[in-house]
């Protein structure tokens, strides 16, 4: 290289080495630039002007689009179980007024997001309802109290209990009266608390209600037996079974645990070719009504001459002596006759609030040595401990101005009772008048002070729902808002130190019996949430001692009318308490599938009768007037109706309960109790009811609803079964079923092959898988217009299929329900398909088949054509039509996803599903997920029923059943009996043995993953 | 050029020299807009203006400004959809079929057909767009892109997927075929034009047509390869849309006879179309010399043909539904004729099946009236077959429990509205700045057709 000695250059300047080139050599752009312009002191350039500029747009415009800021907290200290991602189950206790339920929270993040049953639980034993598991919606409810109210004015807790304690003392140094108003309190402690603020202020009484009373049963069990009280039914060991309306599966008493105990009864397999029969005596057809093998209609004013009928039918066989008044009605002699065969293996209940009818009742099991047997005083239920009589002297001593002092305590007998007129007017004439209501209502606004309790997800209480049998509720979040246990509020006035937490312990410390450490004790019964007490005494005499000629003369001279009015509640809303909450308001009715509103329940004669038109939930608005109150109401044409009644709902129609409720419907509490005639006067205005349903039968499709009787099921364990055959070269005998010819050439599942069987002869249609699945899985609610549009989101629906009287191929008439029609319900939701329709007609691939037999909804990919959902033929799928969260739109009805404090309930491990995609059922994948990675993490496979999904876990009558088809173990397996087949060429591998079981729409070959078994009715003939 | 035998009766009427066909058909394009024209383009406007605000808001709000439900999930939008491709048979029919069948009767009312095609396919193009959850993405997700989302593919098994490609392609071989016709006109125009504007535009748009006789030779080759191409892309369209409804499980949808169905059902909703177009292009334009009442009359036959096809399906349907055994697709055709949609039902066949025979009376079919009435409510009865098709099989179908009714709204409506706005613009600016009736061919038939080369 020395060699080279050639020379570049840069150019000719550098060859002739002029100065001016020298000068700038060493620089790195030897030419003139004016980057360094401004240095000289000469102000802006034209760059630095574009600099400027630039930068100032950026600036502003960066500014301008701000993102709203949203604040994270992270925890500075963990809590030691509190782990992200990790879901916290508590055990705890779902009281309202009497209602009970033993369930278990589930948290996330130290949030309570899911109820679910307490398994542990002899009575509820893990079942829920739909009520129990929206109650989780109602904590994080926009209109709850944020702290003490002194009248409309915000407060605080020391300043109110100053003026309380104030005023109180005012009162007893005057000698005033103080009343302690609440419903039923199934709380030992809590009535302890009342106890010690009784004696605090010795003037005070604490008066008990139900806004749906059993007073009348109480004073009969008292009559009968001498013990006041409600027994302890178990419906599981009653072969027959009759109701005098009764709606013991929806809303009477207990309905969780009389399901539990009823679904035993319906159950049929291999084992047990026998089930129990039911007779339901009723003026609305109710849930209970609607499962019933024989259905009587029946009026009001005519329960007490049906049950005097049955009393005597009973008697005169049993060498008792008959009671006058007896009228004469369908199936009574039937009912007396299985009932007689069926002696100390039945149960008679009746609904009613009248003591002559529950007295006669009470005959009626005595003389059929029912006590003991299916019915137990000895253990008896606390769950109505309201007394009717004084109830109605605190009203007349409030509007006698003789009582100075009035605390609510977690009651609203403005809105729920009959005389909350009267109550209302009756409270200007209190001096103190509190309320611990948990939102201002209809008597909180009332009130002088409110002082808001917590929700039961926030506090510590227990519970005896029955003699013997203990629950406890613990806090699953600490308080949201400055609320304090009413309990507390109680202990504070009445001058009783420390807090209810500790006044909890310390009562079961001196009042429990246990052996060991109380702390052992107590973190055990924690753990559990129930706690079964032995008790040997016998407090009820099991001879009856009631008087049947009087309870039968106050039994059947009810006064009825030409048309009589039968007030129900339905299964959602039930007294109305929580109203407010739009899961439940958006619940379809089991019966009518009607949303958000009450109505005027009217047979179908009665509508023609009275020019009555229907179309589409589409009907006449009436006024209905009884005993001087009116109250307009749309109607409704529902089937089974008794001929001369009309029904309503309670529930409805407040006025303070928030925006979700406010305004829906029609309160008809002043009703509650009337009997005698009521006139219902058509108008031409047209309401429309929001109903999920419209179509009310079959249509004669034994492809959909495949159902028999009892005897031919014995006979034959497929009747019933509808099986499709074409000809076919494939087959031997050239016979197949057409839903086993395919083109496509199946799946194998290798690992798990995940299935569900639904039995519809045990499920109710009580819908506490419907709620269960909205909490679960996010779905939105719409809202009653979004209904009527046909646009509700629910996952799992539960079509109820009413028979119709038409001769087949008589379509036109086939369309028409029967006036007493039988009932069937049938859970529906994604079937997983394995040869999906909707997997092959999406363009994006967005809905696909899984390894594990589930048919997948990818929402990411989805853009929303819809041909998915017209191609399904169950039509299970739902489209995001619009926005339903963070839209002003559905602000007031979907409040889980438009406030901050809703979407705390949210399932952090579900999408919140953007607009213009589709959702449908997943089979909860990510419950299935969360299974299977608990088991790997241990190194093993997933164990049948660890993994269990929303629905199925809710199922108080254990109608669903979820499991590993691959696995021979499962109950699922069992169930079906599941063998392999020999068509290895085709899917699946396996053949259902079970003879009940089918698929719904076998015939187009589908396939589904999901597979039903036959209803069976308890009948003499179909 | 063909030889034409004299006895056939000339296509062009009124002593037409080529001459004259170049001032008639330029007139339209050189002179000022006309009033009637001005009145049609404002009415045009303003339904594309309130159609368009029911697009936006449907954009902006949802899928649920339109009546749909959880059992009716296509409606208005996939009726108009079929309605608006069937509309776009037509045109690539005569200019295709009809020149492979050296029909010449076809040559002045190719250039318009073509025109409604093109606008009818967009027009249809809309629905599947709209019609989307999510446009934003669909438009290009339903495409086989390549793509970082692990690659993911679109389902080929979609039949909504293959209307994607059948349609594009369909529309991009008529969009080649009519403009390739247009360039010897707008090479006409251009020779003519007198202002720079015009030139230089009608310069470009002809893309230098010299008129040479290698060019002449060359685009006829191309129009009969392009006929070649489009001839099984008639038949395929709306084979494929419906194999949208065949190829589901849906009674009602679920049938074999469906691709020969639609196709006729298309070519009768087509012509009638163009029949409705070309009368009053006819009338405004004072074509009458060009389209003559020969053409409306075998036009008019096409639609007895077409129209008894459709009936004779129709038919088959409920026979089959009947022969089948299969409960639900008996239900299915029962509820179509009884069910609470009867009206809709009632309405498609008196439209389709019966009104059209009227035809078989030459005074009818001959009767320009008559023919525009008729037109009109061919178009009437086929928008409201694809309606039954696609309502009333959805509303009742397998689960009873699932059976609801379909209510449109305003932004149902609107939305049809807007393309018709939008057709009808672009038909009008068509209409205006394009020669309508394809000069360059129309001269090729003066000489053997024309009335004064006989004398």
């Amino acid at each position: 290289m020395k060699d080279n000695k050639k020379t570049y250059w840069k150019g000719i300047e550098q060859l002739s080495n002029d100065p001016e080139f020298v000068k700038h050599a060493d620089k790195e752009f030897p030419e003139f630039l004016p980057i360094n312009q401004n240095d000289e002191g000469e102000g802006s350039s034209r760059r630095d002007f574009l600099k400027m500029m630039g930068f100032g747009i950026a600036a502003v415009s960066l500014a301008a689009c701000e993102a709203p800021i949203r604040k994270a907290i992270p925890y500075v200290n963990k809590p030691v179980d509190v782990d992200p991602g990790v879901p916290n189950y508590y055990a705890s206790t779902y009281a309202s007024g009497g209602d009970y339920c033993s369930i278990v929270v589930k948290t996330r993040e130290g949030r309570p997001i899911k109820i679910e049953g307490n398994k542990l639980s002899k009575i509820s034993q893990g079942g829920t309802n739909a009520q129990v598991e929206a109650s989780v919606l109602s904590l994080y409810d926009n209109e709850r109290l944020r702290g003490p109210k002194a009248g409309t004015e915000n407060t605080d807790w020391s300043t109110i209990d100053k003026e309380v304690i104030t005023k109180l003392g005012a009162i007893a140094a005057q000698g005033g009266q103080i009343r302690i108003v609440s419903n039923t309190i199934l709380s030992p402690t809590t009535k302890n608390v009342i106890e010690e603020f009784k004696a605090k202020y010795p003037n005070t009484e604490h008066v008990t209600y139900d806004a749906i009373s059993a007073s009348g049963m109480l004073k009969a069990n008292e009559a009968s037996f001498g013990v006041k009280a409600l027994p302890s039914y178990d419906f599981s060991k009653a072969d027959v079974i009759v109701s005098f309306a009764a709606d013991f599966l929806g809303t009477w008493i207990s309905p969780v645990e009389f399901t539990k105990q009823y679904s035993k009864t319906r159950k049929l397999g291999d084992g047990k070719k026998t089930m129990s029969r039911h007779y339901q005596f009723e003026s609305n057809l109710s849930l209970t009504g609607s499962n019933a093998d024989y259905r009587t209609p029946i009026k009001p004013s005519e329960e007490g001459k049906a049950v005097a009928a049955l009393y005597n039918a009973i008697a005169s066989k049993t060498g008792g002596s008959s009671v006058g008044g007896a009228g004469k009605f369908d199936h009574i002699d039937k009912a007396a006759a299985d009932l007689l065969k069926a002696k100390g293996k039945s149960i008679v209940v009746s609904g009613s609030n009248n003591a002559g009818i529950q007295t006669l009742v009470n005959g009626i099991n005595a003389m059929l040595a029912n006590y003991g047997a299916t019915i137990d005083l000895n253990k008896s239920a606390n769950y109505r401990q309201g007394d009717d009589e004084s109830m109605d002297k605190f009203v007349a001593d409030l509007k006698g101005g003789r009582v100075a002092g009035v605390i609510f305590l977690n009651c609203n007998p403005v809105y729920n009772h009959k005389a909350g007129a009267d109550i209302k007017a009756g409270l200007s004439k209190v001096s103190l008048k509190v309320s611990t209501s948990d939102r201002p209502d209809e008597t909180a606004i009332l009130a002088d002070y409110t002082a808001p309790d917590h929700h039961f997800l926030e506090s510590w209480n227990d519970a005896e729902p029955k003699k013997g049998s203990y629950s406890l509720s613990q806090p699953t979040i600490t308080p949201i808002f400055k609320t304090r246990q009413a309990q507390e509020s109680l202990m504070r006035w009445a001058g009783v130190e420390g807090d209810y937490y500790t006044y909890l312990r310390n009562y079961w410390k001196q009042n429990m019996a246990f052996s060991g450490s109380f702390d052992t004790f107590w973190d055990q019964t924690l753990y559990s949430g129930v706690l079964e007490v032995a008790s040997e005494e016998e407090v009820a005499s099991l001879e009856f001692a009631g008087d049947v000629n009087a309870a039968a003369s106050q039994a059947t001279s009810v006064k009825g009318g030409e048309l009589e009015l039968a007030i129900y509640q339905k299964v959602g809303i039930g007294d109305g308490s929580q109203a407010n909450n739009p899961w439940l308001q958006e619940m379809p009715d089991p019966v009518s599938k009607s949303t958000w509103d009450n109505y005027l329940t009217v047979s179908q004669a009665w509508a023609n009768a009275n020019g009555v038109t229907a179309f589409e939930g589409k009907s006449n608005m009436a006024t209905l007037t009884a005993g001087g109150v009116s109250v307009e109401l749309p109607i409704l044409i529902q089937p089974g109706q008794a001929p001369g009644t009309v029904g309503v709902a309670l529930g409805y129609g407040r006025t303070s309960a928030g925006k979700v409720a406010n305004g829906r419907g029609k309160d008809v509490f002043p009703l509650l109790g009337y009997t005698g005639a009521v006139t219902v006067a058509k108008s031409d205005e047209l309401y429309q009811i929001a109903q999920t349903q419209t179509h009310q039968t079959y249509m004669g499709r034994e492809t959909v609803v495949q159902e028999s009787i009892l005897s031919k099921y014995q006979k034959n364990p497929k009747a019933g079964r509808y099986e499709p055959m074409v000809s076919s070269w494939a087959e031997e005998g050239g016979k197949t079923n057409s839903g086993n010819l395919s083109l496509w050439e199946g799946h194998k599942y290798k690992n798990h092959h995940w299935g569900m069987v639904i039995d519809m002869n045990s499920c109710t249609g009580c819908s506490a898988c419907h709620v269960a699945c909205q909490s679960e899985n996010n779905i939105p609610v719409v809202g009653r217009q979004e209904v009527i549009n046909r646009r509700d989101m629910h996952w799992i629906r539960i079509d109820r299929y009413y028979s119709s009287d038409a001769q087949p191929g008589d379509l036109e008439a086939m369309e028409v329900a029967a006036a007493n029609p039988e009932v069937t319900f049938q859970p529906m939701m994604c079937q997983h398909c394995n040869n999906a329709p909707c997997e092959t007609v999406c363009p994006v691939a967005a809905t696909t088949h899984s390894t594990e037999g589930l048919n997948q909804m990818t929402y990411n990919r989805c853009i929303g054509t819809r041909y998915c959902a017209n191609n399904c033929p169950y039509k299970v799928r739902r489209f995001n039509w619009f926005k339903y969260h963070d839209n002003s739109q559905f602000e007031d009805v979907n409040t889980a996803m438009n406030n901050d404090l809703g979407k705390m309930v949210l399932n952090p491990d579900v999408t919140v599903r953007s607009r213009g995609v589709m959702e449908k059922c997943s089979l909860c994948i990510q419950r299935i997920q969360y299974g299977k990675l608990e088991a790997k993490k241990e190194n093993r496979r997933p164990k049948d029923g660890e993994i269990d999904i929303a629905c199925a876990s809710a199922c108080p009558a254990d109608a669903i059943m979820f499991g590993d088809m691959n696995d021979k173990d499962s109950r699922i397996s069992k169930l079906l009996k599941i063998k392999d087949t020999e068509k290895a060429d085709y899917i699946i591998e396996k053949e259902i043995g079970e003879p009940r079981a089918y698929h719904v729409l076998e015939e187009i070959g589908v396939k589904p993953n999901v597979t039903y078994l036959t209803k069976i009715r308890n009948k003499e003939e179909a | 050029m063909q030889v034409t035998s004299t006895v056939r009766e000339a296509l062009v009427t009124g002593n037409k020299t080529v001459h004259d066909v170049t001032e008639d058909i330029c007139r339209q394009v050189e002179g000022k807009p006309t009033k009637s024209w001005m009145l049609g383009m404002a009415v045009s406007l303003a339904a594309l203006g309130i159609g368009a605000y029911a697009v936006l808001t449907l954009l902006w709000q949802g899928i649920g400004v339109w009546g749909l439900n959880k059992t009716v999930g296509w409606a208005w939008d996939i009726t108009n959809f079929v309605w608006w491709v069937g509309i776009g048979h037509a045109g690539t029919l005569i200019s295709a079929i009809l020149l492979l069948f050296r029909q010449k009767w076809r040559m002045s009312i190719n250039r318009a057909a073509e025109a409604m095609t093109i606008f009818a396919v967009i027009c249809a193009a809309m629905f599947p767009a709209l019609h989307m959850g999510r446009l934003w993405l669909g438009f290009y997700w339903a495409l086989p892109l390549p793509n970082t989302f692990g690659s993911l593919w679109v389902n080929f098994n979609s039949p909504l997927l293959w209307d994607v490609f059948a349609i594009s392609t369909y529309f991009t071989v008529s969009l080649v075929f009519w403009y390739i016709g247009l360039i010897p006109d707008f090479a006409s125009i251009r020779d003519r034009a007198k202002n720079k504007i015009s030139k230089a535009v009608y310069g470009a748009l002809s893309f230098g047509w010299d008129g040479a006789a290698k060019t002449w030779s060359r685009y006829e080759s191309v129009a009969l390869i392009l006929a070649g191409l489009a001839t099984p892309l008639v038949l395929s369209v709306h084979t494929i849309v419906s194999m949208d409804f065949a190829t589901s499980v849906i009674p009602g949808w679920h049938t074999t006879i469906f691709p020969p169905y639609f196709v006729a059902g298309a070519i009768f909703s087509g012509f009638a179309m163009v029949l409705t177009l070309m009368l009053v292009t006819r009338k405004v334009f004072k074509l009458e010399d060009y389209i003559t009442i020969n053409h409306i009359e075998l036009m008019n036959i096409v639609i007895i043909i077409t129209g008894s096809i459709v009936g004779i399906a129709y038919i088959t349907e409920f026979f089959i539904a009947w022969y089948s055994g299969v409960e639900a697709e008996q239900y299915a055709f029962i509820n179509r004729a009884f069910g609470p949609y009867w009206w809709a039902y009632a309405t498609m066949m008196t439209c389709n099946v019966i009104s059209p025979q009227l035809f078989w009376v030459k005074s009818i079919r001959t009767n320009i009236a008559a023919t525009f009435i008729l037109s009109i409510v061919v178009n009437i009865g086929m928008w409201f077959e694809r309606f039954v098709i696609i309502v009333t099989s959805l509303h009742r179908d397998f689960l009873p429990s699932s059976w609801a009714m379909f209510y449109p709204t305003f932004y149902d409506v609107g939305v049809y509205l807007f393309t018709f706005g939008l057709f009808f613009t672009a038909f009008l600016l068509f209409a205006k700045f394009f020669p309508v009736i394809n000069m360059a061919e129309v001269k090729s038939i003066i000489k053997s057709s024309s009335l004064k080369e006989k004398k």
